[in-house]
């Protein structure tokens, strides 16, 4: 059987790197192929090729046995191509049957509504999408969306799905959803590309295998018979041996004790931390998390009971006084809340001190001194930019992310707040995060380590709690973890 | 009462035109703010168009131009340069004024011009019907088309694949983008078309309802249809219907000053603009308005 698609040799250069350096890819018709790769592997490269978005410098592309060159993306997708991102373009306002719609030959000029909801409906059931052509979609979870990509798509008869990090934004229960789908595409006879950093998944759902490394195929294997150890080594080129959680201390005094605190959308909630101890919550997104992240930090108002930290009341401190009391906090969404994308590296780095020295005396700053420590801090948390003059929004994620975890380190703090520090960055910066946390709990402070990937908490936590519903369902020491117990508390339903 | 309900649809009309033009900028992501402008321009291209040709319907076309003229200028600041919307806006008012005082001086030197302004159409058997006839079937010819505005704005915005594409011109225009069609294309159509039909309202208040142009005759209705479509949600009816109570607030205004209330004209005629603040402060800000206005492409 001729493959569904075929790549061949694609090479691709921006200036004097390398993207894609003689790349063969192929993809049968009712095959899931995962993609693996870092960040900057080429991956994304290689696919915007594939959809026309830009063309190779050399190499061949055939899809369906016709040969495809010099495609914008509007030919790709007619080819039957379609490729889902992980930003999606849908418009909120409007129904989901009017964003399937927008643009669609099939629906006519005067909207054909009734006959569209129809077809909606009877594929979503085909597939197990679950969508209601009358729903809004700003009403729906990131889940739901992505559904309706997959759902326009399929409609508009793609043979070839590429879906680029396709879990990084859902909860546990609509990645097995997704996962069950694309099985449900595959029985169809669609040819799956899957693009991931994450093995998990890629071992769950995908029948083959191939991880690119700096603009190379690296190696491919079918999945059966692929072990997790192997394909990362392929992927980063090193083992990544996971965090070793060695030292299982928490026998320090008691840093921040939490009784009875209550907010908007959590409580009331009880919680101590020792110093050298790393508390792993876990839990599904959107039960509570950001809003005791946000409490604990000064973001958001406490409405009862209190906070201590190392015999404080910070309970109603503001940011600056919890700050100096010694709390630092890494927060979910990098971009706006910890970041300003705009600034310097050097101007990001001083944010929260901008005060004090060094980068402040007697209330001017000091240019100079604020220079040479960003370059440090740089250099001690490799930092990869030409210089502390860059604006951070100019750097990938796990460069930004250093950024962040640079500056609350920075102040040796004694208790350090990080909500999903690993969010989207890709096995090396995630290895890097995760030294950091450990050295700090070395060092005698007390961690929080706010998470929804669970594997990530058993790997780093000392004691691990849950969050469900905006309460503790629970806690248990690393050492005697039931896994059973803990998906009950997960999943909401009490003990 | 049926006088004063006639006369506040009479009054509501060339606000209706202008918000209904409104809504089409804005639903495609752009602040109308220049409806005044665009009115302006269109009341008097209305009634030099008809005065030089004697033609009304020379008249309205003219309407249509001058208000899409204007449109035309908010368009190539606003999309193409990517200026901010309420500065263009109030800059096209600013310079409607200015143009309309110059051109008029220019064309009628310091005599006034005046046309047969359009009588009323009373459509035959539905006028003769006791209350609703002269309240809703014996009115000027714009009146009617202002309905068939709402009607038929209503049925391109809901109901095809333009007004689809058009809405998500001002929601997400990069939806529009991955759909196959330009968004700046788009909003480019809809501020001129808006303009020409803002254009319109301003000639229902000059040839339809004086029959001559005077300076700065709009009087701040641009703004008015402004609040009006935001009251109305952004919705055809919903605008037309707010347009309608400012009409009422104007006509009651009218009586109260022919009854000779002790109460200065001025702080009466104050009265829509106050009912305007009120109502737009008790609403807030609405979640119905298209999430990417104001945002260049």
């Amino acid at each position: 059987m001729a493959a569904l698609l075929e790549m061949r040799g694609i090479v691709k250069c921006f200036g004097a790197v390398r993207a894609n350096d003689g790349i063969d890819l192929d993809a049968q018709a009712g095959e899931i192929v995962g993609l693996l790769g870092e960040n900057g592997s080429g991956k994304s490269t290689l696919m915007k090729l594939l959809f026309g978005m830009m063309p190779p410098d050399a190499g061949g592309i055939v899809f369906r046995g016709r040969e495809l060159s010099d495609h914008n993306p509007r030919m790709a997708a007619e080819a039957g191509i379609a490729m889902i991102h992980q930003h999606f373009t849908l418009v909120e306002a409007m129904t989901v049957a009017e964003n399937i719609m927008l643009g669609w030959q099939d629906a006519g000029w005067r909207l054909k509504r009734r006959e569209i909801a129809d077809r909606i409906r009877e594929t979503s059931r085909r597939l197990g999408l679950e969508l209601d052509p009358s729903a809004r979609v700003g009403d729906l979870s990131l889940g739901r969306r992505q559904r309706i990509e997959i759902l326009k798509a399929v409609l508009r008869d793609a043979e070839l799905l590429i879906l680029d990090e396709p879990t990084s934004n859902l909860a546990p229960p609509e990645v097995a959803e997704l996962l069950a789908i694309l099985r449900h595409l595959r029985a169809e006879g669609k040819g799956i590309i899957f693009i991931t950093h994450k093995l998990p998944e890629v071992l769950d759902v995908c029948d083959r295998v191939v991880v690119l490394r700096a603009g190379r195929v690296a190696g491919f294997a079918p999945v059966a018979g692929a072990d997790r150890a192997t394909l990362a080594r392929m992927m980063v080129g090193r083992d990544v041996p996971a965090p070793q959680n060695l030292s299982g201390s928490g026998t320090g005094a008691t840093r921040l004790s939490v009784s009875g605190l209550g907010g908007a959308g959590i409580g009331p909630m009880d919680l101590t931390l020792s110093g050298g101890e790393i508390l792993g919550l876990a839990g599904v997104d959107g039960n509570g998390q950001l809003e005791l992240a946000e409490t604990l930090a000064g973001l958001r108002a406490a409405t009862g009971g209190s906070v201590m930290l190392d015999g404080r009341d910070i309970t109603h401190a503001s940011v600056s006084a919890r700050m100096t009391a010694g709390l630092a906090y890494i927060p979910a969404d990098r971009s706006s809340t910890a970041l300003v994308r705009g600034m310097t590296i050097a101007a990001n780095l001083m944010l929260r001190d901008s005060a004090r020295p060094p980068y402040a005396r007697r209330g001017w700053l000091t240019k100079r001194a604020t220079q040479t420590r960003a370059a440090a801090l740089m250099q001690g948390f490799d930092i990869r930019a030409p210089s502390p003059a860059v604006p951070a929004g100019r750097l990938s994620g796990g460069n930004q992310q250093k950024i962040v975890i640079a500056r609350e380190l920075d102040r040796n703090p004694g208790l350090l707040i990080a909500h999903q520090p690993t969010w989207g960055l890709d096995p090396g910066a995630t290895h890097f995060v995760m030294e950091r946390m450990l050295a700090l709990r070395a060092a005698g402070a007390a961690v929080l380590y706010i998470s929804s990937e669970l594997e990530e908490v058993l790997a780093i936590s000392d004691r691990v709690a849950v969050l469900a519903g905006g309460a503790i369902a629970g806690i248990m020491p690393r050492g005697g973890v039931d896994m059973a117990q803990l998906g009950l508390w997960m999943s909401g339903r009490a003990a | 009462m049926i006088d004063f309900l006639a006369a506040s649809i009479r009054i509501a009309t060339p606000l209706v035109f202008a918000a209904l033009g409104g809504i089409l900028s804005e639903r495609a992501g752009v602040f109308a703010v220049g409806l005044e402008g665009m009115m302006l321009m269109g009341a008097f291209g209305a009634v030099i168009g008809a005065w030089a040709s004697a033609s009304d319907l020379l008249g309205l076309a003219m309407a249509l131009a001058g208000g899409a003229a204007m449109g035309l200028a908010v368009a190539i600041v606003t999309v193409r340069y990517r200026a901010d919307n309420m500065v263009t806006g109030l800059t096209v008012n600013i310079l409607a004024a200015g143009l309309t005082t110059y051109l008029l001086h220019v064309l009628a030197g310091s005599s006034a011009i005046q046309v047969d302004p359009l009588g009323p159409w009373p459509i035959p058997g539905l006028s003769a019907i006791p209350v609703l006839g002269p309240l809703l079937f014996a009115h000027p010819p714009l009146t009617y088309l202002a309905l068939l505005g709402c009607a038929g704005l209503s049925f391109l915005l809901y109901r095809t694949q333009t007004g689809l594409k058009l809405r998500a011109a001002g929601e997400n225009p990069e939806a529009v983008f991955v759909a196959g069609s330009s968004p700046m294309r788009l909003r480019f159509t809809a501020i001129i078309c808006g303009g020409a039909i803002a254009g319109l309202g301003g000639a229902v208040l000059s040839l339809q309802q004086v029959g001559t142009f005077t300076d700065g005759m709009t009087g701040g209705r641009g703004y008015l249809a402004l609040a009006s479509l935001i009251v109305g949600r952004w919705n055809p009816w919903g605008a037309a219907a707010a347009c309608l109570v400012f009409g009422a607030a104007e006509a009651f205004e009218l009586r109260l000053q022919t009854y000779g209330v002790p109460v200065s004209s001025y702080v009466v005629q104050m009265v829509p603009y106050l009912i305007a603040l009120a109502v737009l402060a008790g609403l807030g800000r609405s979640t119905k308005l298209p999430a990417a206005i104001g945002k260049p492409l």
